[in-house]
């Protein structure tokens, strides 16, 4: 087996159009959730989101690419270039041909569903743009990034909600590990802060009105988020004869099925997940530095995920760090293990844990170090990332300091 | 129909009951809705009356909205009633 490894990162999302500015707004516990701003906005109960500003994608592409580029797809390049620009990457003849791109992604191009179907259904238009389609399938964003940058490998898109991108960076790692490939290129994107993305979520009645506190005693629901997160998956040997920046090695991941319910969490499906994980690294839970948690702020999320961390690492629990990043980004869904990956590099690469903010009240069903409010600097050799969808579908990736 | 018996339809056909299995004392819990039935249940009130009830999952205790039992959503949903009118 191959030993994989991160060469390149790039993010967009509601703290930062770039990976640096994102881990600064991490560092210092700013939160990027904000009044929503978008058409039909005042139809919403529910009016807040870690929504991405001051992203000019006019000027970023041309008139061609607009018409072909749902806003998650154009999260999803934006973020690919800096990755790809990071890693130092040309792919060219054999790498060419065997570099691909799998990425998580949910929904789809929801901008371009709701604006479509407003225009024929309330608008009453009978003709919509022909690239209605090719813009708004789950897979498109994946299609552009094999074109930009050449890669004529395997691609693909994972869809498993809110573990999507985790499910999606679970296959590239595990296509370079076997030597299928040498170079992935991964992660995931969403973009579902629109009237119609809102409005569906609204109607289950988990989304909170005026922040994100996970773990917090008076939590009392998520809140959306949007963007993207892409990373370069180079295979160890690979990266070192050509010189490259490496920024962690990617070392186990588990995935689960909770096949109990469509919605409810289970403790023993997200615990089977994070020791499958374990034991797919083959590392002791006792290395275990920092947890990425999903933490999404809903009353069930987080309690059954402190629960599944206890029993995992029994007395260790208390000793690891665990925080939720959404409190600051939001829920991006689809993309948010990508974006969360971020955290995981900068806990294990600068020694810098990313708080969870918002935190105002201790629950004694969450009585774990969820590193409240403020980061912390600690030295970090392994840590999680957790993503627990519904569908009882779950995701969990190890990573390691190189 | 009443306010209380369109709630005991709604609840009673949420339940696969039949309305008179569903009392004003019986909760929730005893007619079998679990966290999804609620939501459910919830939307179906809503319809029915044209109303919207303020109600989160995530904190159901803290919510304006009384769910102990059938009459206390009963009465919650008069007085939202009320309010509308």
């Amino acid at each position: 087996m191959k030993r994989v490894v991160i060469t390149g990162a790039g993010t967009i999302n509601a703290l930062g159009h770039s990976v640096p500015a994102t881990l600064e707004a991490m560092r210092e516990g700013r939160c990027g959730i904000g009044e929503l701003e978008f058409r039909d906005v005042d139809r919403l109960a529910i009016r807040i989101g870690g929504q991405v500003r001051g992203f000019e994608a006019e000027g970023r592409f041309n008139r061609q690419q607009m018409s072909l580029y749902d806003r998650f797809t154009q999260f999803t390049l934006t973020a690919a270039e800096e990755a790809i620009e990071q890693s130092g990457l040309e792919f060219h003849g054999d790498l060419s041909a065997k570099a691909g791109v799998v990425l998580g992604n949910s929904g789809g191009g929801m901008q371009t569903l709701d604006e479509n179907y407003r225009s024929v259904y309330e608008d009453g238009k009978n003709r919509v743009h022909p690239f209605v389609v090719p813009k708004l399938m789950n897979n498109a964003a994946a299609g552009h990034v094999s074109m930009q940058f050449n890669l004529k490998g395997p691609s693909f898109t994972v869809s498993t909600a809110c573990a999507s991108s985790n499910h999606a960076m679970a296959q590239a790692f595990q296509m370079v590990r076997s030597g299928m490939s040498p170079v992935m290129i991964t992660g995931g994107s969403e973009s579902m802060l629109c009237f119609g993305g809102v409005k569906a979520w609204e109607g289950l009645r988990v989304m909170s009105k005026d922040a994100c506190r996970p773990f917090s005693a008076n939590r009392n629901g998520m809140v959306q988020g949007e963007g993207a997160g892409i990373f370069v998956f180079e295979e160890y040997e690979h990266a070192r004869a050509r010189g490259a920046e490496i920024l962690c090695e990617v070392i186990g991941f588990a995935m689960s099925s909770d096949a109990a319910d469509i919605v409810m969490p289970s403790k023993q499906g997200a615990a089977r997940a994070i020791s499958g994980a374990l034991q797919d690294a083959r590392i002791n839970a006792s290395e275990v530095g920092y947890i990425n948690a999903h933490g999404t702020g809903t009353a069930a999320n987080d309690k059954t995920e402190c629960a599944a961390v206890a029993d995992v690492f029994g007395p260790h629990a208390d000793s690891l760090m665990i925080s939720s990043t959404k409190s600051m980004h939001g829920h991006l869904i689809g993309g948010t293990g990508a974006v969360e990956l971020l955290a995981c590099i900068m806990a294990l690469r600068d020694g810098v844990i990313a708080p969870t903010i918002g935190y105002e009240d201790p629950d004694p069903e969450c009585a774990l170090d969820v590193v409240p409010n403020e980061a912390r600097e600690a030295k970090v050799d392994v840590a999680l990332s957790n993503a627990f969808a519904f569908g009882g579908l779950n995701a969990v990736l190890a990573l390691r300091k190189v | 129909m009443s306010t209380q018996d369109k709630v005991i339809a709604i609840l009673a056909e949420q339940a696969v009951l039949e309305p008179s299995d569903v009392t004003l004392d019986s909760t929730l819990e005893d007619l079998g809705i679990d966290s999804l039935g609620l939501v459910e249940s919830i939307f179906a009130i809503e319809e029915e009356f044209d109303v919207s009830i303020p109600f989160n999952a995530n904190e159901p205790e803290n919510s304006d909205f009384n769910i102990s039992n059938v009459a206390a959503i009963v009465e919650g949903i008069d007085k939202l009633i009320l309010k509308k009118a």
